[in-house]
């Protein structure tokens, strides 16, 4: 089946089993292996990317669902080696170790600013609370955003 | 094979794909289908039936009032729901349910028609649904039926659909004199938690304390939401005071049927739920 969508700013046409996952269609098909897969259930927030501006798992969508959607994942977000805010205040706040939650982290980050661009601590804390890092603690990542909100706001 | 996905915009296409495809399987928001398709075996070969997802048909998206009724569809998901005034402030104790429902990305794709319909003993928004005596309307290509949400679900992943229909809409009243709404889950941890026992309430409190009327619901601690006239009755017209709370507690208990599982055991729900009655003490002075 032949699908159409707008992937990280560019119009993009792609032939693919209807019912492939989104994640395995970003990941194997357009290898866009940015976007991570941690329990294909719904639990982790790993796969998490933007459509139409809002976070979706990307495990628990199917391919024919993009049709006519804006996606963006990780790789969309930095304009050429320029980061996005909340990609520079992770790496500048030591939100990242191993760094798999990181792309669904981000995204997820990205959406919590947008909807609020000022939240308090406990809105990131419920923000993020669909997102596992095994990690980090959370501590960085909620002061990351926070850095993020204010770096946005200045 | 690769299955066949279909995305109707609206119900008139939805009713032509059921005519020339009657064995098709629908989803909403797909946070229940996707992870359960996903658990089982690959499909035999052969031609799968195909998936139909109702996610952009918008005549079953939005909520609207007709006749002091206010209209749920379908296919809204918990985050529009949350963020809507007229439940807001009509029906609190649905908005904090959702509040507590699976994480931020799974209320932007779950819905609530897709919840009813799971019918899982675990249903978060059942219980609120069932003490404000909600109804459910199904469609089908030529007719519209309406029932208690109570008749529709029939037990564990079972509800009254007949070949052809779907569930279109949640209706509820929207007057009410209930002035307490209460919802509290027990999980492991705040965010996806697969409730281990819940509770709903509804009261509507006298000035000097008295429990006028009072609507309890309790989930995960039976085949289906629990609920019992009796101990509705014991508590009405009483003042709302821990010793009548606890006089009631052998009337939860006795409601209740809840099974071990990997999330807790029977005894320790059945206590756990039956203690859940005490926390409307908290409304006391309210
Ligand atoms: C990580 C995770 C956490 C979760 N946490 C919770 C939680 O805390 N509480 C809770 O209650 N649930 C939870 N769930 C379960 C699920 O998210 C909800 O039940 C959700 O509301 C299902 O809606 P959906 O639209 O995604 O359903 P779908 O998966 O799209 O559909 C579920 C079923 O309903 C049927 N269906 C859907 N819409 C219709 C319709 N209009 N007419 C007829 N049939 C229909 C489908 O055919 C399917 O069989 C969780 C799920 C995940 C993956
Ligand atoms: S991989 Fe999608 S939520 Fe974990
Ligand atoms: S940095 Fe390792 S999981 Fe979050």
């Amino acid at each position: 089946m032949k699908i159409s969508f707008v992937l990280n700013g560019k119009k993009k046409t792609t032939d693919v089993e209807p019912d492939m996952r989104v994640i395995d269609l970003l990941r194997e098909h357009l290898h866009l292996t940015g976007t991570k897969e941690g329990c294909g259930s719904g639990e982790c927030g790993a796969c998490a990317i933007l459509v139409d501006g809002e976070s979706r798992l990307s495990c628990l969508m199917l391919a024919a669902q993009l049709e006519g959607k804006k996606i963006t994942t990780i790789e969309g977000l930095s304009k050429g080696k320029r980061l996005h805010p909340v990609q520079k205040a992770f790496v500048e706040n030591g939100a990242v170790q191993c760094g798999f939650c990181t792309p669904g982290m981000v995204m997820t980050s990205v959406d919590i600013l947008s909807r609020n661009p000022d939240p308090s601590r406990d809105e990131i804390r419920e923000g993020i609370s669909g997102n596992l890092c095994r990690c980090t603690g959370y501590q960085k990542i909620v002061d990351a955003i926070e850095y993020a909100a204010k770096d946005k706001n200045r | 094979m690769a299955r066949e996905v279909l995305l109707p915009r609206t119900l008139d296409d939805l009713w032509e794909i059921f005519h020339a495809e009657p064995e098709l399987h629908l989803y909403a928001g797909g946070t229940d289908l996707l992870v359960k398709l996903r658990s089982q075996p690959p499909l035999p070969s052969g031609s799968p039936s195909p998936l139909v997802c109702l996610e952009r048909i918008d005549g079953l998206k939005g909520i609207y009032e007709e006749d002091g009724l206010v209209c749920i569809r379908a296919c809204t998901t918990h985050s529009e729901i949350m963020k809507d005034p007229v439940i807001r402030q009509h029906f609190p104790v649905l908005t904090k349910v959702l509040s507590l429902l699976g994480s931020p990305h799974i209320r932007n794709m779950g819905t609530i028609g897709g919840n009813i319909c799971t019918a899982s003993p675990a249903g978060d928004t059942l219980t609120p649904l069932y003490t404000l005596g909600a109804s459910v309307e199904a469609r089908s290509c030529d007719s519209g039926r309406l029932m208690p949400l109570k008749s529709f679900i029939l037990g564990p992943g079972s509800v009254a659909l007949q070949q052809g229909e779907i569930l279109y809409g949640i209706w509820i009243k929207k007057d009410h004199d209930f002035n307490i709404h209460h919802f509290e889950k027990i999980g492991q941890r705040k965010a996806l938690a697969i409730a281990i026992a819940s509770m709903a309430a509804l009261i509507k409190l006298s000035g000097e304390g008295t429990i006028e009327k009072i609507r309890l619901a309790w989930g995960s601690v039976a085949p289906t939401v629990a609920v019992s006239h009796t101990i509705e009755d014991a508590l009405t017209g009483k003042p709302l005071t821990e010793n009548v709370l606890r006089d009631a507690m052998p009337l939860v208990t006795d409601a209740l049927s809840p099974i071990d599982d990997v999330r807790a055991s029977a005894g320790y729900r059945r206590r756990v739920a039956t203690n859940l009655l005490l926390r409307l003490l908290q409304y006391k002075d309210a």
